[in-house]
């Protein structure tokens, strides 16, 4: 199987970056990729997006922090990360190691986290991309979070591309009215691609106790169950924009990607289901190799946004 | 730390009462290397729902070729693999988390509750196969004698004297492993086992506390990965952060934790 998936062709590219498949794993469902080796090689991915970082380094929400839900799973981490200077110095070494693009996932509070935060990162030998989390709240404007407002999602764009030299992928919420005006916004305001979607917000009761089954009392719903919602979006994005759309939302095989890739993406992550299956991002790369082969494709893009409309 | 992805064959079904069942599983890779307090986790069907795989501890290795899990059925996932029949496969992630360290110099004494004794069994097995001169005292205890006696069994077989105690005093004590615990005479530099409910675990540890033994106990969260990569798995510690049950743990040095009432 290994000498046939290289000689099939599943290049990508998200901006200058050429992926060697358009697998990626998905931010805080992969660790720092490590956890992983003894399940993956994971130089067979086409990107690895590591767990969120943040300024300073963050405990995160108090327990439960997970639930299971109906084909899915509520998280309130809380967003929990050793912060952006120890993951420089003790992360990026062992990732570096590791012969696979590697995204860096980031989130602020405030515009000025998210520009120090890129500033910091800009220098750090083996970082191939930057992702920013638009979808925490911005605590100088109510707590709103950046990602359900145009401007505010085009302004943390604006700052972060601005202190990067690697291709800069904006990560969407689908908790807004139209996430395509948002698209936009990050487009215009530079972004080489955009990632989509990132949790739905939800919740979950425990009718015996009458209480939440969070801690946090509402948390990002993901897994399976989303998959519909996060297939229309991206095929909506994808007709909205020019740059390229990773899709993202309940992703486990190669079927799933190659859905995703129909409706528009370029590239996708897999999430959730890395905790039910950890090899699901390698098989997945196997899955779309046998599927370019039997079907005697030139190459994967010849499925991008080859939706066939009734 | 060596760890399988596998899928594992069930070679034998013991249901030990109503909800109570044990399985043995077929996978040389997992039983070879597993060291006792590590955990498995185990899908509990092959589509969609339930999603994620269920925690359960490793509770004995045969033969460096078969382990067996344990377990009281709670909820969808574990009525599930109660139906499971012999010869099915199941997929099991593992060995996980980091297991107890072990003092052969010590006086070591298991503390059960429920279905936490189930690592202890792996636990005793091994203390009493490494220091055979100094064998470990087993104090447990369960609702009633049909969920006890079938771990008590195990236990005498492997040549351990059980002190056990049950909620409705059907078998030994009747009453909390607590009031056996505190009445046992144990040496200065005791270190106590401990594993089961949440309140249980509490009171032991307090008790050890007074008495300066040393306290290793396993923690249950809920987990969604079970390798460090959900963050969902978390213990809170007494510096104020939290510690991740499935990498740092499931076995901590009780000290270290932040005893509250859930
Ligand atoms: C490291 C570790 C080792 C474990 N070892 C064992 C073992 O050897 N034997 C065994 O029987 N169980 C063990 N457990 C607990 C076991 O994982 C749960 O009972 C199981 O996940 C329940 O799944 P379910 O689908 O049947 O229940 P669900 O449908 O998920 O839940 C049913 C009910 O049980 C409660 N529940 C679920 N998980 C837990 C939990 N971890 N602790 C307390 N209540 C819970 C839920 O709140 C709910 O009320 C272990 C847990 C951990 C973290
Ligand atoms: C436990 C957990 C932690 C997550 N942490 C992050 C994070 O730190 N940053 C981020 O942008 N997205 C995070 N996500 C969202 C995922 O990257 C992904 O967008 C979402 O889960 C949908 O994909 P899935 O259905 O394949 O899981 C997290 C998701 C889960 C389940
Ligand atoms: S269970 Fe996922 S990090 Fe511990």
């Amino acid at each position: 199987m290994a000498s046939e998936v290289s000689s099939i062709d599943l290049r990508v590219s998200i901006g200058s970056l050429k992926l060697k498949n358009p697998v990626m794993t998905a931010s805080g469902t992969f660790g720092y990729a490590r956890e992983f080796e003894p399940y993956v090689n994971l130089h067979r991915l086409g990107a690895v997006v590591v767990k969120g970082i943040s300024l300073e380094p963050r405990f995160g929400n108090p327990p439960p922090r997970i639930v299971e839900t109906s084909c899915g799973m509520l998280n309130a981490i809380g967003l929990e990360n050793v912060g952006v200077d120890r993951f420089i110095s003790e992360k990026m070494v062992t990732l570096r190691q590791v012969n696979v693009p590697v995204f860096v996932n980031i989130l602020g509070d405030t515009l000025d986290e998210y520009r120090e935060i890129a500033n910091r990162l800009a220098d750090v030998e083996g970082i191939s991309g930057i992702e920013v989390n638009i979808s925490c709240p911005n605590v100088k404007k109510g707590g709103v979070a950046f990602g359900t407002d145009p401007e505010m999602a085009a302004a943390v764009t604006t700052v972060v591309k601005k202190s990067s030299t690697v291709p800069v992928m904006v990560k969407l919420s689908p908790n807004v009215t139209d996430i395509t005006v948002i698209a936009r916004a990050v487009e215009d305001a530079g972004a080489d691609a955009v990632s989509l979607i990132n949790t739905l917000i939800g919740m979950a009761i425990d009718h015996r106790s009458r209480k939440p089954a969070l801690a946090n009392v509402i948390g990002g719903l993901s897994g399976p169950a989303i998959k519909p919602v996060a297939l229309r979006m991206v095929y909506q994005v994808a007709q909205a924009v020019s740059v390229p759309v990773i899709g993202v939302g309940g992703i486990e095989t190669a079927e799933d990607v190659l859905e995703f890739m129909l409706a528009g993406a370029t590239a996708v992550q897999i999430g959730t289901a890395n905790f039910v299956n950890p090899r699901a991002s390698e098989e997945a790369v196997e899955g779309l190799a046998h599927y370019v082969a039997t079907e005697r494709m030139g190459s994967i893009r010849e499925m991008i946004g080859g939706l066939v409309l009734p | 730390m060596p760890q399988f992805q596998k899928k594992t064959q069930i070679t034998r079904i013991e249901r030990f009462s109503s909800d109570i069942v044990r399985l043995t599983l077929d996978s040389p890779d997992i039983a070879s290397v597993a060291k006792p307090g590590q955990f498995v986790m185990v899908r509990t069907g092959n589509g969609k729902d339930p999603l994620l795989r269920r925690p359960f501890s490793i509770s004995q290795t045969s033969n460096r070729k078969h382990f067996q899990i344990l377990f009281k059925v709670v909820g969808r996932g574990t009525s599930l693999l109660s139906h499971c029949r012999e010869g099915e496969f199941l997929s099991v992630l593992g060995p996980l988390g980091t297991g107890f360290t072990v003092d052969c110099q010590r006086m070591n004494c298991l503390v059960g509750g429920g279905m936490g004794i189930a690592p202890l069994l792996f636990l005793g097995k091994t203390l009493s196969r490494t220091c055979p001169e100094n064998r470990p005292l087993v104090v447990v205890g369960a609702r009633s004698k049909d969920e006890l006696e079938p771990m008590v069994n195990d236990f005498n077989e492997i040549g351990l004297t059980v002190h056990p105690a049950t909620d409705d005093g059907s078998l030994g004590h009747h009453g909390l492993v607590t009031d056996v615990l505190k009445k046992l005479d144990l040496r200065e530099d005791s270190e106590i086992f401990v594993c089961g409910p949440h309140l249980m675990m509490m009171a032991v540890h307090f008790f050890c506390e007074e008495r300066r033994y040393s306290c290793q106990v396993s923690m249950e969260t809920s987990m969604a990965c079970g390798m460090g990569a959900c963050l969902g798995c978390i213990v809170p510690v007494k510096s104020g952060a939290y510690a991740h049950a499935c990498s740092d743990g499931p076995v901590f040095d009780s000290k270290e934790l932040l005893w509250q009432v859930k």
